[in-house]
């Protein structure tokens, strides 16, 4: 059974819709990428998938449990992180709050805590720094630090590259390949090389219908698909 | 630099850690019956000034009722000290009423209108309010009216109560004081208020307060990571008011006179206002700077124009621009510098000083 299921998802934004009968299996483990150009509909199928959008008709089922419907806070209970890709931190609380307010007890698992800080060393030397202050790439790993402070089965990332210098990227790609060895990682990302070095299963979204879905592996062996529904030689 | 731990934050802890030693100290060294009526407001205004910032400064909420938190408490206390007399049992009755009542309205005006925008939450709150007022001013046989009630406070806080009896068997003093039950009235509102504020303090430092400060900052971001904003708000929103509700009748056993100039006008929400911007929105230290100066301003500024126009009586115009009538105008012009000077509250702003600066 897939870890995440979308069925015939349908998002309408006010009068506009924007997803066309999505249908997506995410098995369990590793990193599942979800492709696709500027305004394609990647970002409102994570936004559907947390009950930010509420898609009908259609549905998203977590370990079988129908998502549908329920509150944002609930799914995010359940053991679904979102880092969206304005990363969603708290810039007027310090970093340590920042990922205080991710725990379920207020408190922080110090074997836990000592890892991701492994991961990403630059949140430790700002502990007590208030978010706001932090650099591009600091808030970047900030976001995905507080997505993996507990637990969780799915962590929903979308374009956690834009922006950041290649440096952190390479950084940022080799944190994923860890946290993916214990988490499903569902990713939206427009730098292909970035998402091909990461991802085992893959999807590409077009004009808010799944235009191709398959392993990574077979996409990038296929130039002509990709530059098909990427344009990426464009 | 975390805000709190910066070179201002000091400088605010330590003028608060001052003013919480002056009041402590308040009847020995303002020995005057107006400066001890102004220390009790002060005390009573910090922890509603504070409990208004837990719903504005701490989590974005902005209520008009907050006065009708106050004065239901406050109401609450005198209607039973006036029905029942004054023994404790009826202290203890109308304080529970008060809270009581207030925590039902609480509830419901939180869960059927926190959902709804900020500016619709806070016209049903006006609107609320506004009911409580009319209904305090037109039940007379409960409420007094327009009049209010006069009522008798228990009897430790009576005048004419000897805490402490003297060789000669009349009052003892000490550095002067009569250890009388005005003594004991004043230090009843002081450690009343200081538990309050303490409670409010440790509120907002727990992860709780964490949680408050980051739905004010972005709610469906506090929602995407598992919190129910809803559910929060409407917590704050009753903490807040059994808060003010204690208030109100710590400051009617004081007071011994309760009505609706003193416990439901909209006169007092507008100081609360004032207060939670002049010291400073989210944070409770303001909470107490701003109470502080806008009491004083209001006992005290009359007072300093009249010794300045007499100072100033050869010269032109100034005394007539210093002329004690016009007080509200020079309020309203310092009020204005305030703003200006200190954009976020006097403890906001100060409390930025050694912390970095953004664009790094």
């Amino acid at each position: 059974m897939s870890l995440l299921s979308i069925t015939a998802m349908q998002t309408r934004i006010g009068q506009y819709a924007v997803l066309h009968n999505i249908s997506l299996e995410v098995p369990e483990g590793g990193v599942f990428v979800l492709l696709g150009r500027n305004g394609a509909g990647k970002t409102t199928t994570l936004r559907s998938i947390m009950g930010l959008w509420t898609p009908s008709p259609g549905s998203v089922t977590f370990r079988g449990r129908d998502l549908t419907g329920m509150h944002t806070a609930e799914i995010a209970r359940l053991g679904i992180a979102y880092v969206p890709e304005n990363m969603g931190i708290f810039g007027g609380l310090t970093v340590e709050e920042n990922l205080v307010l991710a725990t379920a007890t207020g408190r922080f698992d110090k074997v836990r805590l000592a890892r991701i800080t492994a991961l990403f060393p630059a949140l430790e030397t700002f502990w007590t720094k208030q978010a706001w202050a932090l650099s591009g790439g600091q808030k970047q790993m900030l976001a995905v630090a507080r997505a993996i402070i507990e637990p969780r089965a799915l962590i929903l990332i979308d374009e956690p590259t834009k922006g950041l210098a290649p440096s952190i990227v390479g950084a940022m790609a080799e944190a994923f390949r860890e946290i993916a060895q214990g988490t499903t990682i569902l990713l939206v990302e427009q730098n292909f090389q970035f998402a091909r070095s990461l991802g085992r299963d893959m999807a590409v979204i077009e004009d808010g219908r799944i235009a191709h879905s398959g392993t990574m592996a077979e996409f990038a062996a296929d130039k002509a698909l990709q530059d098909r529904l990427l344009a990426l030689s464009a | 630099m975390s805000q709190t731990r910066t070179t201002g934050a000091l400088i605010v802890k330590t003028a608060v850690l001052a003013i919480g030693a002056a009041l402590l100290f308040a009847p020995f060294l303002f020995q005057d019956v107006r400066a001890l009526e102004v220390a009790a407001r002060i005390c009573i205004f910090i922890v509603l000034v504070a409990s208004y910032d837990l719903l504005i400064g701490y989590t974005g909420i902005v209520s008009f009722a907050h006065t009708m938190f106050f004065g239901i408490g406050a109401y609450g206390t005198a209607i039973a000290l006036k029905q029942m007399g004054n023994g404790w049992d009826a202290v203890a009755l109308g304080t529970l009423a008060g809270m009581a009542l207030s925590l039902v309205l609480a509830v419901a005006i939180g869960l059927l209108s926190l959902r709804v925008k900020a500016i619709f939450f806070a016209m049903i709150t006006l609107a609320a309010a506004s009911v409580v007022l009319v209904l305090a001013s037109q039940l007379n046989q409960i409420t007094g009216g327009e009049d209010g009630i006069t009522y008798r406070a228990p009897s430790l806080f009576s005048p004419a109560t000897q805490l402490w009896q003297g060789a000669d068997g009349k009052v003892a003093t000490l550095f002067g004081v009569k250890m009388n039950g005005k003594l004991a009235g004043y230090y009843f509102v002081f450690l009343t208020s200081l538990a309050l504020f303490v409670f409010m303090l440790r509120m907002t430092g727990s992860p709780l307060g964490t949680v408050l400060k980051a739905i004010r900052e972005n709610e469906a971001r506090a929602e995407a990571i598992g919190y129910r904003v809803v559910a929060y708000r409407t917590f704050v929103f009753c903490i807040a008011a059994l808060v003010a509700s204690l208030a109100g009748s710590s400051y009617a056993i004081w007071l011994k006179y309760t009505g609706p100039d003193t416990a439901l006008s909209f006169a007092i929400m507008i100081d609360i206002l004032l207060m939670v911007v002049i010291g400073g929105m989210g944070t409770m230290w303001g909470a107490v700077i701003g109470a502080v100066l806008m009491v004083l301003a209001q006992y005290y500024l009359r007072d300093l124009m009249e010794l300045a126009a007499g100072a100033t009586a050869d010269l032109p115009v100034l005394p007539h621009l210093l002329e004690p009538d016009r007080w509200l105008f020079w309020l309203g012009i310092i009020f204005i510098l305030l703003v200006y000077f200190f954009p976020a509250g006097i403890a906001g702003t100060i409390m930025r000083w050694g912390a970095p600066r953004a664009g790094r």
